[in-house]
């Protein structure tokens, strides 16, 4: 039998949208917080450059030209109520932040400081605007320990290193989840009013990726095959820069302070794609132009990679091509000093894991899995909603990457997602505590943890043929391969037989470890079979959109489509088959038209 | 390349004692030791259990020993440390499985440090953030990098010794809020480290700075919270 612990409201994942929902659920409600990591080692502490928010702290700025960036950003497939909500609450989250402790870099006058990120802009001149409040490059990892430190202060019960295994769900409502220990292997029931997924993406469903070993998924799947329905999965975010083979992140703030793109013959080629903001685009945008050169034998070395180059002289040469001043009106002039100080992480992962001092050397990057923008279905109150007509399931709530509200549509700007988990983590939990001051325990079932049990021993008898390693490359190759940058019919095809293959294959695969402590072998295993579901969604999603938005770039499509397809894709697992349908995007005060960067 | 690499092994269940194990693996020189350890526990040995998650030297998650000094493994490549290998827990707290050991009592001196920003004033009557100047904001910079990996406090010959120690890492969390200018808690915070386990069992050995993967100068730290408890100054 399982331990059975009784909380009014529990969250899963203790990144920065887990803490923000616990730190706000425990003001009225007794809220635990569960996480399969010790809180501070969640990914949301990988995220570099900043959060977005129209502070103005250095140039005029306004949440309506960061409503419009956001809306033109996701090509136009998000939201714009939620949008709309997001930006306007976001200056208030940012200074609450600050509030709480968060050490922002500072400008001369001691506000927090900002810089120009990719795809924001001044919608007056369409110029770069300073909008990415930051604290050196390390910004997510400043609202992880920010928050964590918060909750800390305010008590929030942990049960860290607690592996999710299953949601409970009686009579249509939320009852609860069920986790295992991992220091002992024991199985916990926690009995629940509420319950709030906070677990991240699933970046590891593909072999070159900025994301974390955690980012499988978890909540996306577990839900998924209790019938809930994921929403716009074919719509993955790959970061322009990741170091070469690594896939580690460089951050967009890079190009923030003036760091540009250097093809194989030596020129920088964002120009080209890019007219007005050439190197500080979309992400999309500038994935599919790096893609596009190399494909046309300009990567480096007829490798499949570019340069990007932040040396002071070849930033402060384009700078001054282009026009760029300080937001006092004098020159841009970059030091090297000033890029030590404001890419202090970058620089240090570039000299440990390439070699290469990025102040006197180009750094050699290709586009790396980076964000999830598809996931579980919520509204703009992080409630999950689970068909077509948004009909909310009562007690869960989901916020952060693992759901998709959606602010970020088909392509996400950058330092929104550090936005997204600190507005829609508030309000979830806000909401869950509101939710159970009414609502009422479901009875639990006899024997709750039932289903994890006999996943695990499923993955404990299973015949030994195969190996989990080796499906799980297989698995990365073909989506990084075949769902990535660019997709075509019979490529997206290819791996959708693959990853049905290899979900057929994993029956085979037996856990050797048969004990109870730490059985980290038998955890791989079980959240390997969660990408497994989470990629099969995303090949069949990228098969069914017929055309190209935002990050999803159809070589036999390749036009955006609003006549068929301005809408959100859903698909549902209906015992064990998938099924499609759709739901309408919210239009508010941003018809789509073209979109040109 | 062939890579050999020896690793600890102890499984509770299993094993009285602890016991080495070697592993000979193709690898890369680029590769970095948490790619090794992948490949012995994914192609040989699915048992071995040790903790990681971002792979790039930022989540905390698999600080260990490697060839006998205190290192993150995905931050550690091959042509650092050669191809013969020895992946050891870290020292000074209870190994719980192979490469894992019990973090709780880490975590706990962290808490007792009230790692969070004290400031009872009100905020701002205009709503906005508190202002800080960029050389106030400068004067913690170091210690807001941690990442609370233990490599520092784990390589402290005075935490071996006695592991009441609160050790560098709780310090390092102390430092950072009791140098940030909003901050109104460093006396509390001064107070409860001249206690016997606090800053005074710091020998400025400098292992901790030695071992620390994000470059904090530790020792450096220690010493000006030692000033400040001296000098009551925060300057």
């Amino acid at each position: 039998m399982a331990k059975v612990h009784q909380f009014d409201v529990v969250v899963v994942g203790g990144g920065g949208a887990g803490l923000m929902a616990g730190l706000y659920a425990s003001r009225t409600a007794k809220t635990a917080v569960i996480s399969k990591m010790y809180p501070t080692r969640s990914h949301t502490g990988a995220a570099q450059g900043g959060i977005a928010a129209a502070l103005g702290n250095s140039e005029g700025d306004n949440p309506a030209w960061h409503m419009y960036d956001t809306v033109k950003g996701s090509d136009y497939l998000g939201d714009q109520d939620a949008i709309e909500f997001m930006t306007s609450e976001a200056p208030q989250a940012v200074i609450e932040l600050e509030n709480m402790g968060l050490p922002f870099d500072r400008t001369p006058e001691g506000r927090i400081s900002q810089r120009p990120f990719g795809g924001h802009t001044n919608n007056e001149t369409g110029k770069p605007v300073r909008r990415a409040a930051h604290a050196a490059d390390r910004t997510g990892h400043m609202i992880l320990q920010t928050l964590y430190q918060q909750c800390l202060k305010n008590k929030v019960n942990f049960f860290d290193e607690y592996q999710v295994l299953d949601f409970i769900m009686v009579n249509g409502k939320a009852a609860g989840v069920v986790a295992v220990e991992l220091s002992t292997g024991e199985l916990h029931t926690i009995h629940a009013k509420a319950v709030i997924f906070a677990t991240g993406g699933h970046g590891r469903i593909f072999e070159v990726t900025s994301n974390a070993y955690a980012y499988t998924g978890d909540g996306a799947a577990i839900l998924f095959r209790k019938g809930i329905p994921l929403e716009d999965m074919e719509f993955f975010q790959f970061h322009p820069t990741g170091i070469y083979k690594l896939g580690i992140l460089i951050t967009e703030g890079v190009r923030g302070e003036g760091g540009v793109l250097i093809n194989g013959k030596g020129e920088r080629f964002m120009p080209r794609y890019a007219p007005t903001i050439k190197d500080l685009a979309s992400r999309d945008v500038v994935s599919r132009a790096i893609y596009t050169e190399i494909k046309e034998g300009r990567g480096v070395d007829g490798k499949n990679y570019v340069y990007l180059d932040i040396r002071p002289e070849t930033v402060n040469k384009f700078a001054a091509e282009d026009g760029r001043t300080n937001p006092d009106g004098s020159k841009f002039n970059l030091t090297a000093e000033q890029v030590l100080k404001k890419l202090p992480d970058i620089i240090d992962f570039c000299r440990v894991y390439l070699g290469v001092d990025p102040v006197t050397q180009m750094m050699p990057i290709q586009p790396t899995a980076h964000y999830t923008m598809g996931g579980i279905p919520t509204n703009k109150f992080g409630e999950v909603v689970i068909d077509d007509k948004n009909t909310v399931m009562p007690g869960l709530y989901a916020a952060g990457e693992c759901a998709c509200v959606s602010v970020h549509g088909g392509n996400r700007l950058g330092c929104n997602s550090l936005l997204d988990i600190v507005v829609f983590g508030k309000h979830a939990g806000l909401r869950a505590a509101e939710y159970v001051k009414t609502a009422e325990f479901e009875k639990l079932p006899e024997n709750a943890e039932s289903a994890a049990r006999s996943e695990f021993d499923a993955l404990r008898n299973g015949s030994g043929k195969e190996n989990v390693f080796d499906l799980s490359n297989e698995m990365k190759k073909v989506m990084f391969a075949d769902v990535g940058i660019y997709r075509n019919e019979k490529d997206m095809q290819s791996a959708l037989e693959k990853v049905r293959e290899l979900k057929k294959r994993f029956k085979d695969v037996t856990v050797s470890d048969t004990g109870k402590i730490f059985n980290t072998e038998l955890l791989n295993a079980w959240e390997f079979g969660n990408l497994l579901d989470i990629a099969e969604v995303v090949a069949l999603s990228a098969l069914n959109r017929k055309e190209s938005r935002g990050g999803h770039s159809r070589e036999d499509f390749p036009e955006r489509d609003d006549k068929n397809w301005l809408k959100h894709t859903l698909v549902w697992n209906k015992n064990g088959k998938l099924e499609i349908d759709y739901k309408p995007v919210v239009i508010t005060k941003h018809q789509p038209k073209a979109r040109v960067y | 390349m062939e890579i050999t690499i020896k690793i600890f092994r102890y499984d509770p269940e299993k094993d009285t004692r602890g016991h080495y194990e070697t592993y000979v693996v193709e690898g890369d020189e680029n590769d970095r030791v948490l790619d090794v350890l992948e490949l012995v526990k994914g192609k040989t040995d699915g048992s071995l259990a040790f903790r990681r998650s971002c792979a790039h030297g930022v989540c905390g998650s698999d600080a260990m020993r490697i060839n006998g000094r205190n290192h993150l493994a995905c931050k550690t490549l091959v042509r650092d440390v050669g191809a013969n290998i020895t992946v050891e827990p870290v020292l000074g707290l209870k190994v719980k499985k192979d490469l894992i050991v019990d973090m709780d009592p880490f975590f706990d001196n962290y808490k007792k440090m009230l790692p969070y920003l004290i400031n009872d004033s009100p905020l701002p009557a205009d709503g906005k953030e508190r202002l800080q100047s960029p050389e106030n904001r400068a004067r913690f910079d170091e210690s807001t990098k941690c990442i609370l990996c233990a490599a520092c406090t784990t390589s402290c010959p005075s935490y071996w010794a006695n592991d009441a120690y609160y050790g560098p890492a709780a310090i390092v969390a102390a430092h950072r809020f009791i140098f940030d200018s909003r901050d109104e808690g460093a006396s509390q915070r001064l107070h409860i480290l001249s206690e016997t386990d606090g800053t005074v069992r710091c020998h400025t050995a400098y292992n901790c700075t030695e071992a620390c993967p994000r470059d904090i100068k530790i020792t450096k730290a220690i010493g000006e919270v030692k000033m400040a408890m001296v000098t009551g100054k925060l300057d």
